[in-house]
């Protein structure tokens, strides 16, 4: 007869009954690492960056002044500051409405229709652009847009260059040749960007089933009815996780408009300008804390609007 | 009259799996028709080509007399109460039963009150303003039902509708839903995998087996006249005889089937076996012995003695319940 219970045969067993009885001590200790690194360095350095928004520069000197002020705040609506924020808010938009538009088709069809094999070649499609490094693509495209380069060439030899010339000549978002137009940051914001709209977008679409797309059929709904009131519906949360992801990443970003557009500055050039060569920290910080309340602001309304009810 | 539902030569393969094969089948208006089988039978496929949601590979559906061969799901009059409700998580109920309504463009007054004449028909009055997600099992069944039924539709499909409720909630609604086709005159297409569902439910039912149907008629001849072994076995799971013992038993050379409740311990019977296991059920025991090389399956009533394992038991039977059938 062998005995109900078998011995304790070492440490590792020792260590399973203790977590067995105590369940909460190993979620404790699985917890308080990344605890420490979000609550204390994340937090606390943004803290800091708070912190620091609130003291100035003092103009004679150039030295910080550790005093509270509202003063740097005040100096963020100056109209040069405010036309910096509103051409990075204006330019986010954009980027996250047409990735929307065109990360949805794709997500939709992975979701849906792709098995196997062809689940697979997706999933390569969309993570091999974010094997290689961000810079040497936005280089890519720097020369791809260039007035010499492949657009305006395949434009040409396809006679739509009157096509290409007409976006050029828009008032504002035009200019000499895309690479250094509002146009091409456009661009390759979008491009650079699409993955993190087409992987949430398409988990939340594999969430729906298949059953509720065709009793919406069956009830006699349209295809457009149906993308309308149940796709899309049920779809929200991955796209606003997606659009968070690309708002985000677009008001934070200091190098694509850097490299391609017409050099105006964005945010982040402003950050990194402002704590660089301009040693003005406050302003810097001042910067950096309009996207977290804009960012905050869209979760506040699209919450309000319903989008997390399918969760 | 016109049929309801007609199947000419109705074929639907997935590649090389032929899941409906050369089915015929007509549907009378007003019926409660069952389509029993067990499951990759080809019963839901037989469904969704009504439904619209699979084009048969071959053969002609026609709903009314209609040929449906090109119309899309969302212009045939025909709704269907899915398997797991697929009720709109992001509706309340109110919502989800006036959708049908709502995308064929009806004005939201008129519709609201539709859908909420149709709840009380399903005793769900007081439940317009919840989200699916609040209720249970048994009402998200009736939601389903109620947002099928507001379209008034031809033919109503269910698809296997009361597979997911408990036993008691099972039977309550098996004659609730009796009693509203009954009350609406609609056509009722049911899929089950129940045979007791489908006996005890359907006017007429059709029982599938890999694709083609084994047997239609109504549950009475199915179940006492089955055609073929395997209607058999699968409707009231009854002892299936092959020849030589059925020879042995007085009849033809020929397969055959014999009810186990109607079997009854008599010394002078002239089936003995041997008892090899016990199934206590409450309203009885089912002892199965072992006679000729054959398991056979006998319904002894609570009150008659159990036998044990190992006891040899003599059986006797009407011999007009040994049915004999044509087709093997």
């Amino acid at each position: 007869m062998t005995s109900a219970v078998i011995p304790a045969r070492g440490l590792a067993d020792r260590l399973t009954t203790l977590f067995w009885r105590h369940p909460k001590l190993l979620l404790l200790l699985l917890i308080i690492p990344p605890l420490v690194w979000l609550g204390v360095i994340y937090l606390g350095s943004l803290a800091a960056l708070l912190l620091q928004s609130f003291f100035s520069i003092d103009d004679f000197s150039g030295l910080l002044v550790p005093t509270f002020t509202l003063k740097t705040y005040a100096e963020l609506l100056s109209p040069a500051n405010f036309a910096v924020i509103a051409r990075t808010v204006l330019m986010a938009t954009a980027v996250t409405i047409a990735s929307t538009v065109l990360a949805f088709p794709i997500a939709y069809f992975a979701a849906r229709y792709a098995r196997g094999r062809w689940k697979a070649a997706f999933y390569l499609g969309i993570m091999l652009p974010l094997w290689s490094s961000y810079l040497v693509k936005v280089y890519a495209w720097k020369l791809i847009l260039a007035k010499e380069g492949i657009v305006t060439w395949a434009a040409t030899a396809t006679h739509t260059d009157w096509l290409l010339n007409a976006a050029l000549s828009l008032p504002y978002v035009g200019g000499n040749s895309l690479s250094t137009s509002f146009l091409g940051t456009f661009v390759v914001f979008c491009y650079v960007w699409l993955p993190y709209m087409i992987l949430p977008m398409q988990a939340s679409l594999e969430r729906v089933p298949t059953s509720m797309l065709e009793a919406s059929a069956d009830l006699g709904a349209t295809a457009r009815q149906t993308f309308w009131t149940v796709t899309l519906p049920l779809a929200l949360p991955g796209v606003i996780a997606g659009s968070i992801f690309t708002f985000s990443l677009t008001l934070g970003d200091y190098i694509i408009p850097q490299i391609i557009g017409t050099s105006a500055a964005f945010i982040g050039m402003s950050v990194y300008q402002l704590q660089g060569t301009a040693g003005n920290i406050p302003l810097a910080a001042a910067f950096a804390v309009v996207p977290i309340l804009i960012m905050l602001a869209y979760l506040t309304l699209a919450k309000r609007a319903g989008a997390f009810d399918a969760l | 009259m016109t049929a309801a539902v007609e199947f000419r030569a109705v074929s639907r393969h997935f590649g090389s799996v032929k899941a409906v094969d050369g089915v015929d089948l007509t549907i009378a208006e007003g019926a409660f028709f069952a389509m029993l089988g067990p499951s990759g039978s080809g019963k839901t496929t037989c469904l969704r080509l009504i439904s619209g949601f699979e084009q048969p590979s071959s053969g002609q559906i026609r709903i009314f007399g209609e040929d449906v061969s090109a119309t899309p799901p969302h212009l045939r009059n025909v709704n269907t109460v899915f398997q797991d409700y697929a009720l709109f998580p992001h509706m309340n109920v109110r919502d989800n039963v006036a959708y049908g309504l709502m995308v064929k463009g009806m004005a939201r007054a008129a519709r609201y009150a539709k859908a909420d004449a149709m709840l009380a028909l399903v005793k769900l009055d007081a439940y317009g303003s919840r989200k699916p997600g609040q209720l249970s099992g048994g009402q998200r069944q009736r939601v389903a039902l109620a947002r099928a039924l507001v379209n008034e539709p031809r033919v109503l499909l269910l698809d296997e509708p009361l597979g997911a409720l408990d036993l008691k909630l099972r039977e309550a609604m098996q004659d609730e839903l009796k009693s509203l086709q009954r009350r609406l005159g609609i056509t009722f297409v049911f899929v089950t995998h129940d045979q007791g569902e489908a006996l005890s439910m359907a006017d007429s039912l059709a029982v599938f087996n890999e694709g083609r149907i084994a047997q239609i008629g109504t549950p009475a001849q199915v179940y006492a006249h089955p055609r073929t072994r395997f209607v058999a076995d699968f409707v009231g799971s009854s002892n299936v005889l092959p020849p030589a013992l059925t020879r042995s038993l007085g009849g033809p050379a020929k397969w055959s089937s014999l009810r186990p409740e109607a079997l009854h311990p008599d010394p002078q019977g002239r089936l003995t076996g041997t008892v090899t296991s016990l199934r206590y059920l409450g309203a009885g025991n089912r002892v199965t012995l072992s006679a000729q090389g054959q398991d056979i399956a006998v319904l002894l009533p609570t009150g008659t003695e159990a036998p044990k394992p190992g006891q040899s038991l003599t059986l006797t039977f009407d011999p007009s319940a040994l049915h004999v059938m044509d087709d093997a």
